[in-house]
């Protein structure tokens, strides 16, 4: 790869990749508020870490003024996608998405990391992936969620930031998927709902995900899982690779769109992220796509959000689960859909459950998908922090709502030598509905 | 700046805290001041006063400037290095070395952030009362180089009532120690005042022991809505007159309003010319009393609407629409300028008033809010710095901005600083005996010109 690549170099090949930023760059007026929120710059105590130096390199690009590098790159790949900044930021600039942008030139001008570009290529083929999965043997750097693995496949890919102490979720022997029928009828459904089930329930954490069939069963709700469902593309789209995302987004919104369900549900904030937000950005300039995008946004849930805001569940069937817990909000939960108060009304509504809140329940875990795997001791020690406010709480264990955040938080337990378990919410709402049936 | 140089840095605070990529000089080459950037030659941060020291020794027989930096939240270019060398980032010397109960006093290094300290002594019934708009990014240090105020400042005053005692490393490399612990200190010049506020052309601070006063323990706020400029003068002055010497006293215009409300929808009529946000504090009972008499002050001058803040909540509402003034300016253009001329606060109509006039005269998009209470106002100027037409007239209008608050026997900064920002205006302030008197001083202090050349007292 070379260094010399300039703002020239890439606006002959996409007159439009970074140019049409310019307006979003300069309403950044560089009052460096977002240096109290962003995690990485907490640790890393450098400029370029932070929102503020990064959209300002974009900017220098932009100018000619530093040339598009693999400092550059390296510089737009330390952001844990957390979106705090944004959040902060008094004049609204959407930092996070400029970050991705950022990313996205720096791959168009520079191509993908080979690496990266083997997997993502596994990735657009969902036999081929959904079989490498299965067996559990290929084993690329596809950032986060998707692909934590065994140690036997380490040898074969090695992957920047696989700690060999590292805490990672095993591979289910069978996928979510393979373990039910397509769908999964009750009688009298008063609804019915699509789940996306998201790579990591799929592959790893099915416990999670037959929660969510419990939950649903118990609410008189049929499910589908539409086999030909794939990975919603969140890894792909925030390592800048944006066709390779939209090829993934499209399979899923046509998948989705044939069953014409009356919800479509996820137990991921990141995946329903992606189908509320970033699909219908993805496509928003190609009117077939956007309406049927549009179409499908607005009837995704998250699964809290839906239990309580759709549903609204009847509490009286739920029976005790005495436990003391603290909740984490995945970033893409609280800043992505802005869902926080729904996670908190179903542990609230456990009888036996008591609910403890740990200081800033919405700072990073440090896991921001592939950042842990490329940056594991950065993501660390901003784990560490997240550890020391739930070890504070002396709640039994965290529940969370994200795969991802889930398995940084048993790593970082783990690591902290806290003997404490780390659940998705909905484990605690089915383990209440359990107990009800004893009751 | 050679390589020679670059290695003899890494050899005194060690290879990873000194930066010299493209990448990392480029984003130590602003601060949050529009239109001022320069590249450094290299970044480097120390972990004590001792590097600290080396490096200036290094820089000084070398004549290598030193721009020294925190968090580079700072509104006068202050930080920017101008004529490159090195970026002296002060961020790894953030410990608090002490709380001092029974004399009432912290020591910490420059790079704590200032809200840390303040979460440090919250416990303890105690504040750290200077709060500028950045306390929770800003460092300790670059407000004390910069005499930092904030909203309370009319109470409480600036950085400069707060500091008592510095430890600094002179240009030289040679470590200095100023006042102490002491309440009462009258020996000698008062170096302490004088390196409080040198925006680093003097020396760098390691080490600061500062004053801490108990925290209030009741506070209440009110706001008044006038349609009539003067009225609102005359409340300010009605207030102070009544002995009641709130926290904060804050003003917003009618462009601001008018912004504000179109932006956050906080309720404000569109017609009025100013909005008055007022807060006393301190002990419960006489909390009462002054929120009462400031009651009766707004009302005897005719304000048009007045609200009392019955719990945290009427507060916070309250304040809604004070904090949205800066964000709801700078989301109007990409450009932002945030000033803050000062003038006599019996001036205050007046310059608001003439800010108005100067905006409409050369066309540009200024709003003012600010602390009516010391004067001390922010004219805001929105605008686009990469359209030089509008540039042109931006800068005319700045300069009748700044000429127009000396006339009324104001000062060019009431808590930014100096730096580059304000330097064309200082000799219209301070006349030729001042400036010469300052320059002097910062060739006595640095004959070789290494600290932050070029600023606050401009070429020497």
């Amino acid at each position: 790869m070379t260094d010399k690549i300039t703002a020239k170099d890439i606006n002959e090949q996409d007159k439009t990749l970074l140019a049409d930023l310019q307006d979003a760059l300069a309403n950044c007026m560089k009052c460096g508020n977002c240096m109290e929120v962003c995690p990485v710059y907490k640790e890393v105590g450098k400029e370029a870490a932070v929102a503020r130096g990064k959209l300002s390199l974009m900017e220098g690009v932009l100018k000619g003024a530093i040339p598009l590098s693999a400092a550059f790159d390296t510089a737009m790949s330390k952001c844990v996608s957390c979106k705090a900044c944004t959040a902060k930021c008094p004049c609204g600039v959407p930092a996070d998405e400029l970050i991705l942008r950022g990313r996205q030139a720096a791959v168009k001008a520079r191509g993908l990391h080979p690496i990266k570009k083997k997997v993502f290529a596994l990735l657009k083929s969902r036999q081929l992936f959904d079989f490498s999965l299965r067996m559990a043997g290929i084993f690329g750097p596809l950032n986060f969620k998707k692909l934590p693995g065994k140690m036997a496949s380490l040898a074969r890919f090695p992957m920047p930031g696989m700690d060999y102490k590292r805490v990672t979720a095993p591979f289910a022997s069978t996928p979510l998927r393979n373990q039910y029928p397509e769908v999964i009828k009750v009688d009298k459904p008063k609804m019915r709902v699509g789940f996306f089930t998201g790579c990591t329930i799929n592959y790893m954490y099915t416990d999670v995900g037959q929660s969510v069939l419990n939950v649903l069963k118990e609410n008189d709700i049929e499910v589908t899982m539409p086999s030909l469902q794939h990975c919603c593309g969140t890894p792909v789209y925030m390592s800048g690779d944006v066709d390779s995302a939209k090829i993934l987004a499209k399979h899923n919104i046509e998948v989705f769109d044939e069953y014409n369900f009356d919800y479509i549900v996820s137990a991921c904030g990141s995946c329903t992220e992606a189908f509320r937000i970033e699909f219908p950005h993805l496509f928003h300039d190609e009117p077939r796509m956007k309406e049927m995008t549009e179409r499908l946004a607005k009837k995704t849930y998250e699964i809290s959000e839906f239990l309580i805001d759709v549903v609204k569940i009847d509490k009286s069937k739920l029976g005790p689960v005495n436990t003391t817990v603290t909740l984490h909000d995945p970033c893409h939960m609280a800043r992505g859909i802005k869902v926080t108060k729904q996670p908190r009304e179903v542990l609230k509504s456990i009888p036996g459950l008591k609910f403890v809140e740990m200081k800033q329940p919405d700072r990073c875990c440090g896991s921001g998908g592939s950042f842990s795997l490329g940056n594991y001791e950065l993501s660390r020690k901003i784990n560490d922090k997240k550890i020391a406010d739930i070890a504070s709480t002396n709640a039994d264990l965290v529940a969370t709502s994200c795969g991802t955040c889930r398995m940084h938080l048993m790593d970082g337990l783990h690591q902290n030598k806290l003997d404490k378990n780390a659940l998705h919410v909905i484990q605690l709402l089915d383990q209440s509905y359990k107990a009800g049936h004893k009751k | 700046m050679e390589k020679h140089h670059i290695n003899a840095l890494k050899e005194i605070v060690g290879e990873e805290n000194v930066l010299t990529s493209a990448e990392d000089l480029y984003c130590y080459s602003y601060d949050a001041t529009p239109g001022h950037a320069h590249m450094p030659d290299a970044v480097v941060s120390p972990a004590n006063t001792m590097e600290t020291s080396q490096i200036l020794k290094l820089a000084n027989d070398n004549r290598i400037p030193v721009y020294t930096r925190g968090s580079g939240t700072n509104l006068s270019a202050g930080c920017v290095p101008t004529k490159g060398g090195i970026v002296l980032l002060m961020t790894r010397l953030n410990k608090i070395l002490e709380v001092d109960l029974e004399n009432l006093v912290a020591v910490a290094e420059p790079g704590v952030i200032v809200a840390d300290l303040n979460k440090e002594i919250a416990t303890l019934g105690l504040i750290y009362p200077p709060d500028p708009g950045t306390v929770a990014t800003a460092t300790l240090g670059g407000t004390v180089a910069e005499n930092a105020g904030g909203l309370r400042g009319l109470k409480y005053g600036v950085s400069k009532h707060y500091i008592m005692g510095l430890e600094v490393v002179l240009a030289n490399g040679d470590i200095m120690n100023t006042g102490g612990k002491n309440v009462k200190d009258v020996s000698g010049y008062d170096m302490t005042k004088l390196f409080t506020g040198s925006e680093g052309t003097l020396c760098v601070i390691t080490k600061i022991i500062t004053k801490l006063v108990p925290a209030p323990e009741a506070k209440k706020a009110m706001m008044a809505i006038f349609k009539d400029l003067d009225n609102a003068g005359k409340a300010v002055s009605a207030i102070i007159a009544a002995k009641i010497i709130p926290a904060t006293l804050e003003i917003m215009d009618n462009a601001t309003i008018r912004t504000v409300e179109d932006y956050a929808k906080v309720g404000l009529p569109l017609d009025a010319q100013a909005v008055l946000l007022i807060e006393v504090d301190g002990n419960p009972i006489v909390v009462e009393k002054e929120a009462e008499k400031v009651m009766e002050a707004l009302k005897a001058n005719h304000a048009d609407f007045v609200q009392i803040a019955k719990d945290d909540a009427e507060r916070d509402k309250l304040w809604a629409a004070r904090r949205a003034a800066l964000p709801a300016l700078a989301k109007l253009r990409p450009t932002t300028y945030v000033e803050d001329a000062t003038v006599p606060r019996n001036k205050v109509p007046d310059f608001l008033r003439a800010v108005s006039s100067i905006a409409k005269a050369n066309n540009v998009t200024i709003g003012t809010f600010g602390h009516a209470g010391d004067g001390n106002m922010h004219p805001t100027i929105v605008c686009d710095i990469r359209q030089p037409e509008e540039m042109k007239r931006v800068y005319k209008a700045m300069d009748e901005m700044f000429s127009a608050a000396i006339e009324l026997g104001g000062t060019l900064s009431g808590e930014h600083g100096i730096g580059l920002g304000k330097l064309p205006w200082m000799e219209q302030q301070h006349g030729p005996v001042t400036m010469n008197a300052m320059k002097s001083i910062k060739r006595a202090l640095d004959p070789n010109l290494i600290l932050n050349p070029g600023k606050l007292v401009g070429e020497c």
